[in-house]
């Protein structure tokens, strides 16, 4: 049932991009997205579809693990691109009643749906790769110089890790009470929306209270471990950069460039060209 | 009335990199008004088979039958089907919602579409079957003892009059003279109604005084099936599975080892005591 659902999506294997450090991954991620709205010719979307093959690669996961994420998009995706389609003016390249197709209209419409296809398969790569646990610890770190405007990056990433660790925990709790409460006659399929929304009761009631309960004992846990915030905090498996992690750099700075480049090189080769 | 189990394997997120084994090929027949006790270490597929009892879990492979009809056929009522085999789960008082007790053993009956009048009479007849004080009826749920909150939330499947009961670790978390009141409690229903009574367990112990029946589980199989003292006799085997024999088995089979003539089928101290005093008459 609900146990279905993957939401920390990590995908356990042995590769180079498991190997890296999340910082790493994050700054890569940050470089692609960036260059994703940077490419605006053939050439640019040859280097980051390269790039994004590349990181598919070595990365080891299953192609179908990073295009289950698209399902989720496929209507917003659809809309967008009817929009863009439909509503852009410029030179009618043909028109169906009221409606018209426009040449900028068309290239905006394939521009924004590889752009978004390529932002979701892409950004999962990282989650794929990455445990929660490292993210945060990853961001925790790329952030931390923000502990001088007194902004506690610590707090924030503390929380952010207990959240998803609870994530799958109260699933799971979901799942059970469903159960229980199913054993006993409850119904949470048939009936009206109201109907349904009285039958959620028994279910939300119970997982409110577990929630509370595991929170306190929780707390309690982390009060007896004299845990007092990020102050002078040690880890026990502290982030360190290895060889991976040049490499790493390296190709997102060359990706990088080569984005840059092709903006500029493109408009060069279409002018020895003559077009 | 029986419910037949048929190659039913279980698998939990198959094709997944997760993909887990619950159950493996079980075949069981539970046979009408049995007081049957499943055993098994952590992760050996106790729970999830008995939550195929009553349909909440859907077998990857294999059938059941509820008295000779396939549950799995498009047609069968499954919510029927969980009202005829009541299951209380691991802490179901993890699942009480209502404003007071009463109201919440009212939940599975007024389910099972009974009115106001009938559903009170069934709740007020569960909660004196679990000794429930009647002082606290109208409490809210959440300001119950832990063993008081078991007890009502056993009320609220008893209420529904199940044909079998399925109890999941009745007893975990209470203490030890909790617990003997809840299987004591247990007991004396399946003598006065006869019911099927399923109990899962991890602990020899608590199973071994009442049932008359042993399934023992481990590795998502049926490892042993029989009465308590068929299955003691492989105490040596079940340490292998993280489980053990009751106490007394132990001091029986070194009695014997040591020479004394008792029977090393004593499962109960009431039994073992009376075989050790044979010895001595």
């Amino acid at each position: 049932m609900l146990r279905d659902i993957t939401l920390g999506q990590y995908y356990p294997t042995d590769s180079h991009v498991h190997e890296m450090d999340p910082r790493t991954k994050l700054f890569g991620t940050l470089i692609y997205i960036i260059a994703l709205f940077l490419f605006n010719n053939v050439l640019g979307w040859l280097v980051v579809t390269g790039f994004l093959i590349l990181a598919i690669h070595t990365c080891k996961v299953p192609l179908s693990y990073m295009v289950k994420g698209l399902k989720a998009i496929v209507m917003l995706l659809l809309i967008a691109a009817a929009f863009n389609l439909f509503l852009t003016s410029g030179t009618p390249i043909f028109t169906i009643g009221p409606l018209s197709i426009s040449d900028v209209g068309l290239r905006n419409a394939g521009l924004m749906t590889i752009r978004m296809i390529y932002l979701i398969v892409g950004t999962s790569i990282m989650t794929l790769t990455t445990t929660p646990n490292q993210l945060t610890d990853g961001l925790e770190r790329s952030l931390h110089f923000l502990n001088r405007v007194h902004i506690p990056v610590h707090e924030i990433a503390m929380m952010m890790s207990i959240a998803l660790r609870f994530i799958p925990i109260l699933i799971e709790e979901t799942d059970k009470i469903m159960k229980a409460q199913m054993a006993r006659g409850a119904d949470f399929e048939s009936g009206g929306i109201i109907k349904r929304a009285k039958a959620m009761v028994p279910l939300l009631v119970p997982l409110f209270v577990s929630a509370f309960r595991r929170a306190n004992d929780l707390a309690l846990a982390m009060e007896a471990r004299c845990y007092h915030g990020g102050e002078g905090r040690t880890k026990m498996k502290p982030l360190q950069y290895h060889g991976v992690d040049r490499v790493g750099y390296l190709v997102i700075f060359i990706f990088l460039v080569l984005v840059i480049a092709s903006r500029i090189v493109y408009p060069m080769l279409m002018g020895l060209i003559g077009v | 009335m029986s419910i037949k189990l048929e190659n039913v394997t279980y698998q939990y997120s198959p094709d997944t990199a997760y993909a887990i084994t619950a159950l493996d090929h079980v075949n069981l027949e539970l046979r009408d008004g049995e007081f049957i006790g499943i055993i098994g270490h952590t992760g050996s597929g106790k729970s999830t088979l008995v939550q195929h009892l009553n349909g909440l879990l859907k077998a990857t492979e294999g059938v059941i039958y509820y008295n000779g009809q396939n549950i799995y056929d498009k047609d069968y009522d499954l919510k029927d089907l969980r009202t005829q085999v009541g299951m209380v789960f691991q802490y179901p008082e993890h699942q009480l919602f209502e404003t007071t007790v009463f109201e919440d053993v009212k939940f599975g009956p007024k389910n099972q579409g009974l009115d106001d009048k009938e559903a009170t009479l069934r709740a007020y007849e569960a909660l004196e079957k679990v000794h429930f004080p009647t002082d606290y009826f109208d409490q809210s749920p959440f300001d119950l003892s832990g063993g008081q909150k078991r007890r009502a939330a056993i009320a609220g499947v008893l209420a529904m009059k199940p044909a079998v009961l399925i109890l999941d670790e009745p007893t975990a978390g209470l203490d030890p003279k909790g617990r003997d009141e809840i299987l004591d409690m247990i007991a004396e229903m399946h003598k006065k109604s006869g019911n099927t009574v399923i109990l899962v367990s991890h602990s020899m112990e608590d199973v071994a005084n009442y049932v008359d029946r042993i399934i023992v589980m481990n590795d998502a199989r049926v490892a042993f099936d029989g009465a308590p003292k068929e299955v003691f006799r492989h105490y040596k085997e079940l340490e292998t599975m993280g489980l053990a024999a009751p106490e007394v088995t132990y001091i029986m089979q070194e009695l014997q080892a040591a020479g004394f003539p008792v029977s090393v089928d004593a499962t109960t101290i009431q039994e073992a005591k009376e075989e050790i005093l044979k010895v001595f008459r």
